[in-house]
């Protein structure tokens, strides 16, 4: 499982009410979640991420167990979010919908080039790298089917 | 020796396992999410729907025709499944499940992160997201892995105004927002005792502001007793082993003061008093970590033959702490106070059903998050107990409940 893009770098404990607020919730229409992902935080970075490795800090997606903000972030063309720790909700939310998530401590800047191989474990920042924290077996089959739903589909 | 989350879960911790669970349940928020993916993995039919349950609180009754459509599908789904259904009105998933659902050592998934709630009697709950509940609703099991522990070490007896609420503060400031991400926290020590169910449950439901999979406490006679008043009569005790835990922290009860948590961050907190005279808008009482009889009868005592100065909204955590509030003249006692009383649910704490905040509005709530915005863009939020809340509903600005 690889992936590479342009970075876009968040702080610390970003929540999940900042990645899609409460107010965009109740709906079936996926669009609007990529529409107003992370709106609370900048309201330009939904035109931004697309193509992008978003690089966050600390405890990243913190908070509620909304799904909507891992499909708002996957929707919106993020190709992977890296982080040198998440919080466990998100974390699996985003390997059941297919969205990498790569535990690593990095320094980055905005714009730098970002490339991750999971399989291998680690992270590039403008050719620098670093290592990334193991997934479990399961998780990785899980990530490599495209998500829960479809590795529940290869497994019958 | 094990922990009490390694016994329920039969393994060490660090390792992962595959286990059925003994009960899962989503909410209209999640819900309708879980069964778009359970139409996608093409399941038709549920191996234990038995152990199943939807329950509507997030936005009840709906506010939207959209809103309504997705319940009513989620509705019809739960008749022709034969998932049981709390509908709207029956009160917050927790809280429902906390009147005569959970058991002590059962092992107990939410997709709702506030699962943990359920750890007050002694059972491993812990929150997931709404594609791992339609593949629980589908097998019946899932995986974890087993949890490292953390102790929040309880000695001695609460004082004056001071409630669990404000023990809550107490150890999400110690620990930090991520200070026990994928840990589970053990409620030990001789103070565990002194502390009602509501208390617990109260206690457990912030364990995932600090990034906890699971908060737990012992079952004992204080559950036991809890549990027969619920119908549950065949419960017995959890005894602690002598087992290692990651790290021991010490909280004195007689040390506990009353505490605010400060916008936009859980785990910043300040005593009351130094908070004290901040402006408010509203006063909002309630939710899934202080909406239970305990904290409406304590807000009733406190706001008695007085008016309210500034607008406050009160919503039980379910019909059967409404009615009870009813039936004990705890709700006449709030309503002549001026406080207006919500249906039972969650909608004002995340923002997506009454009392919304505008711009630039403050409110102290006796909720669990103050995010940014959470309430309403540009709102601003502060966490206390219900005693300061009902202080400071009285006073029209942050103010120290009496007798702290």
């Amino acid at each position: 499982m690889q992936g590479a893009g342009p970075a876009v770098c968040l702080g610390n404990d970003i929540d999940t009410d900042v990645i899609i607020a409460g107010r965009y919730l109740r709906t079936k229409d996926r669009s609007v979640w990529a529409e107003h992902v992370l709106e609370d935080l900048d309201p330009t970075l939904a035109g931004r991420i697309r193509g992008a490795v978003i690089v966050a800090g600390r405890n990243m997606g913190c908070g509620s167990s909304r799904e909507q903000a891992v499909i708002a972030l996957r929707e919106a063309g993020v190709i992977g979010v890296v982080a040198p720790s998440f919080a466990r909700i998100f974390f699996r939310n985003a390997v059941n919908v297919g969205l990498p998530v790569i535990e690593a401590e990095v320094s980055c800047t905005d714009g730098a080039h970002v490339a991750f191989d999971l399989d291998a474990g680690w992270v590039e920042v403008d050719g620098e790298r670093y290592p990334a924290r193991p997934l479990s077996e399961r998780m990785v089959a899980i990530l490599r089917a495209g998500g829960l739903v479809p590795y529940w589909r290869s497994c019958r | 020796m094990s922990t009490l989350s390694e016994r329920i879960l039969g393994a060490p911790a660090g390792k992962y396992v595959d286990r059925e669970v003994d009960i899962a349940f989503a909410h209209d928020g999640t819900g309708f999410l879980a069964r778009e993916a359970l139409r996608e993995m093409g399941v038709e039919s549920l191996p234990h729907p038995e152990r199943l349950r939807l329950v509507f609180d997030h936005i009840v009754p709906a506010n939207t025709g959209t809103t309504a459509t997705l319940q009513a599908d989620l509705r019809e789904y739960s008749r022709r499944s034969g998932i049981a259904l709390s509908d709207a009105g029956g009160g917050i998933c927790h809280q429902v499940m906390s009147e005569g659902v959970v058991r002590p050592g059962m092992i107990v998934v939410g997709a709702d992160s506030h699962t943990c709630t359920l750890g007050a009697f002694g059972a491993f709950a812990t929150g997931v997201g709404a594609t791992d509940m339609a593949a629980i609703w589908a097998s019946g099991s899932t995986w974890f892995r087993v949890p490292e522990t953390i102790a929040v070490n309880l000695s001695g007896r609460l004082p004056g105004a001071a409630e669990p609420k404000d023990v809550a503060l107490t150890y999400v400031a110690k620990l930090g927002m991520e200070g026990a991400t994928y840990r589970a926290l053990e409620f030990v020590g001789d103070g565990a005792a002194g502390i009602s169910m509501d208390g617990r449950l109260t206690l457990c439901n912030m364990a995932v502001e600090t990034g906890a999979k699971a908060g737990i406490f012992y079952a004992d006679a204080v559950t036991i007793r809890y549990l027969a008043e619920h119908g549950l009569s065949s419960a017995s005790p959890q005894v602690p082993e002598d087992c290692r835990y990651e790290r021991t922290i010490d909280i004195n009860l007689a040390d506990i003061v009353p505490l605010v948590a400060v916008p936009h961050r859980v785990d910043t907190v300040r005593e009351a008093e130094d908070v004290a005279g901040t402006h408010l808008d509203q006063v909002f009482v309630g939710t899934c970590t202080n909406g239970r009889y305990e904290d409406l009868a304590r807000f009733a005592r406190i706001v008695r033959g007085r008016k309210v100065a500034v607008r406050t909204l009160v919503a039980p955590a379910s019909r059967a702490v409404l009615s009870r509030a009813i039936a004990t003249g705890v709700l006449a006692d709030i309503v002549d106070a001026g406080c207006m009383v919500a249906t039972p649910g969650c909608g004002p704490c995340l923002g997506v059903h009454a009392g919304v905040l505008g711009e630039g509005e403050v409110c102290l709530s006796t909720a669990n998050r103050n995010f940014k915005n959470r309430m309403g863009v540009g709102g601003e939020i502060y966490l206390s107990s219900v005693a300061t809340a009902a202080a400071s509903a009285l006073a029209g600005e942050i103010a120290v409940p009496e007798g702290a």
